[in-house]
């Protein structure tokens, strides 16, 4: 049943209309008062069956609660509504919620105005908060400030010694000297790199971010599980519909693409058989491929779409190219972050998967950062379906899990994440210079 | 007497040299290393008086390093300052977390790094108990 955002509202609007005590429906509906209030305010989802015992507690069809029938117009003035005492009742008068009906038939412009307007603001708040997020999280911004701050650092405390000591012997005056010289010019360098980069992302942005990012933050959102897929009884469009984060039809669109493939994977690999597959040969892809027949991607994908909390996978990574190496599809693991903008550590097993296609690639790696964590990757390359006579399009697809513990000290792979923030100084694979001290 | 003895660990020699000069200046016995995955044996082996512990290094993290410490019975009472270039949030209340001592944000005061650890190692008096 398709759902709005503010289901809750439309649930306390009745029942004021009506006169019921909020304690007298949450009774009838057999759930708490705090529960209810919490619905009412649209900070609870409301499941189908609460759902059904709400409505007729209050005598009236659950699907009026549920879609409403006035459309997008009334839900752009509840919501105007909801924000405007979100924001503190000082500021403006309660808006009088039972007599909105009046109000836009008697004043329809600027009904329209005022709900076109708060789906302004609410675009505007995402930008906001999609612009926190980044600066939260982005691997290159937070590798620049650690920089900036090391950089600062030295030159503070060399300067003041420089300064404050009187007798200081000329050796050291020299040495403190050339550090202040070097720390300038990284200083000035990382500087420079992050005024590149805050250009190039406002040159690739037309909006509030990529249609990927988008998909990226509402998978997030839904901690890349959907229990409705996995029941059967999900439809694609319900998923869909009214999420804030998927604000463009691209990011619709590659959500639809996602979910299908998501419904396609659960199917052929169901919850059931993943979980005794886990219990019985542990996080292995290549054993859960031979007793199951599934494609080993498939498998992978699976591996990274399952409840959190599974045994052994920890909180797994995926990503995923197409033949150029672009990354279409980017699940982080703590602590392996795929880069947002720049083009990902050539050294990654998910490209030698695409170098050699159809043939499996477990790789140990080591990621570089401020601090190096370990990983176990399991990577392979598919040609995608086009028909005869269609382009050869490849996909790779490599699932990143922790290490396990009795890996600690086997070889591993040097990677980083992209060249710019990586310090690994004398990599095969640099395409251009890094700005973190010591790389080259 | 002779001089306290602090395992400085930084993985930024230019930070680390600062430091030094300005403890050995102030009587300190300093020694660094700049490494995280040396740093248990390493501290076992110096026994230092307290240690200035970075929170970010190569090879394992200053909270890694904080917590087997507190876990060691003969090293558990160890003064350890925490510095980080991460801020004071998530960082200071980690560390505090994680059993250290005092904690310093990057960028610091020299005065404060010699403070600091005055502070935590009793007023210039050794902690060390007695083997």
């Amino acid at each position: 049943m398709a759902r709005s955002a503010l289901t809750g509202t439309r649930i306390r609007e009745r029942r004021t209309a009506l006169g019921l005590k909020q304690a007298d429906l949450a009774r009838a509906a057999g759930i708490s008062a705090a529960y209810l209030n919490l619905i009412e305010h649209n900070r609870r989802r409301v499941g189908d069956a609460l759902m059904e015992r709400i409505a007729q507690a209050m005598g009236v069809d659950p699907v009026a609660l549920s879609e409403g029938a006035e459309g997008a117009l009334f839900d752009g003035l509840r919501e105007a509504a909801a924000a405007a005492e979100s924001e503190g009742g000082a500021l403006y008068q309660a808006p009088d919620l039972d007599r909105i009906e009046e109000f836009v038939g008697r004043f329809p412009a600027w009904a329209a105005l005022l709900a076109s307007r708060q789906a302004r603001l609410a675009a505007l708040e995402r930008v906001v908060e999609a612009y926190a997020e980044r600066m939260a999280q982005d691997p290159f911004l937070l590798t620049s400030l650690h920089e900036v701050l090391s950089a600062v650092t030295s030159l503070r405390s060399t300067a003041a010694i420089l300064v404050e000591t009187e007798d200081i012997e000329p050796e050291w005056r020299a040495r403190f000297l050339q550090t202040i010289q070097e720390e300038s010019l990284r200083l000035s360098g990382t500087a420079e790199a992050l005024v590149g980069y805050l250009d190039e992302i406002e040159t690739a942005e037309t909006g509030l971010s990529s249609p990927q990012e988008q998909l990226e933050a509402w998978l997030e959102a839904r901690a890349w599980h959907f229990p409705e897929i996995e029941a059967g009884e999900a439809s694609v469009p319900d998923l869909i519909a009214g999420a804030p984060e998927l604000a463009s039809a691209a990011a619709r669109a590659l959500a639809e693409q996602h979910l299908a493939q998501l419904t396609n994977d659960a199917r052929a690999l169901p919850l059931e058989t993943m979980h005794a597959a886990l219990a019985d040969l542990g996080p292995d892809p290549g054993a859960i491929v031979a007793r199951t027949g599934a494609l080993l991607a498939q498998v992978l994908r699976r591996l990274a779409a399952l409840p959190p909390g599974q045994p052994g996978l920890g909180q797994p990574g995926l990503v995923i190219c197409d033949g150029s190496g672009t990354l279409t599809f980017r699940r982080p693991a703590p602590g392996f972050a795929p880069p947002r903008f720049a083009a990902a550590c050539p050294l990654w097993p998910l490209y030698e998967a695409l170098a050699r296609p159809t043939q499996p690639i477990r790789a140990l790696v080591d990621m570089a950062g401020r601090l190096p964590q370990r990983f176990l990757t399991y990577a392979v390359s598919e040609p995608r379906p086009t028909g005869f006579d269609g382009p050869l399009l490849m996909r790779a697809t490599m699932l990143i899990l922790p290490a396990p513990a009795e890996a600690t000290e086997a070889p591993a792979r040097a990677i980083g994440a992209s060249c710019r923030i990586c310090p690994r100084a004398d990599c095969p694979g640099r395409r251009e210079p890094s700005i973190v001290s010591g790389a080259g | 007497m002779p001089n306290k003895q602090v395992l400085l660990i930084e993985d930024e020699p230019h930070i680390a040299e600062a430091i030094r000069f300005i403890l050995s200046r102030a009587g300190w016995a300093v020694s660094v290393l700049g490494d995280g995955a040396q740093a248990m044996s390493r501290i076992a082996e110096v026994l230092p008086d307290a240690i200035i512990l970075d929170l970010m290094l190569p090879g394992r993290s200053g909270l890694e390093i904080l917590s087997d410490l507190r876990a060691d019975a003969d090293l558990s009472r160890l003064p350890v300052l925490m510095l980080s270039a991460r801020g004071q949030g998530r960082d200071r209340e980690a560390a505090e977390r994680a059993g250290a001592t005092a904690f310093l944000a990057k960028p610091f005061a020299n005065a404060d790094v010699l403070a600091r650890l005055e502070a935590i190692t009793g007023g210039g008096e050794a902690r060390r108990e007695p083997a």
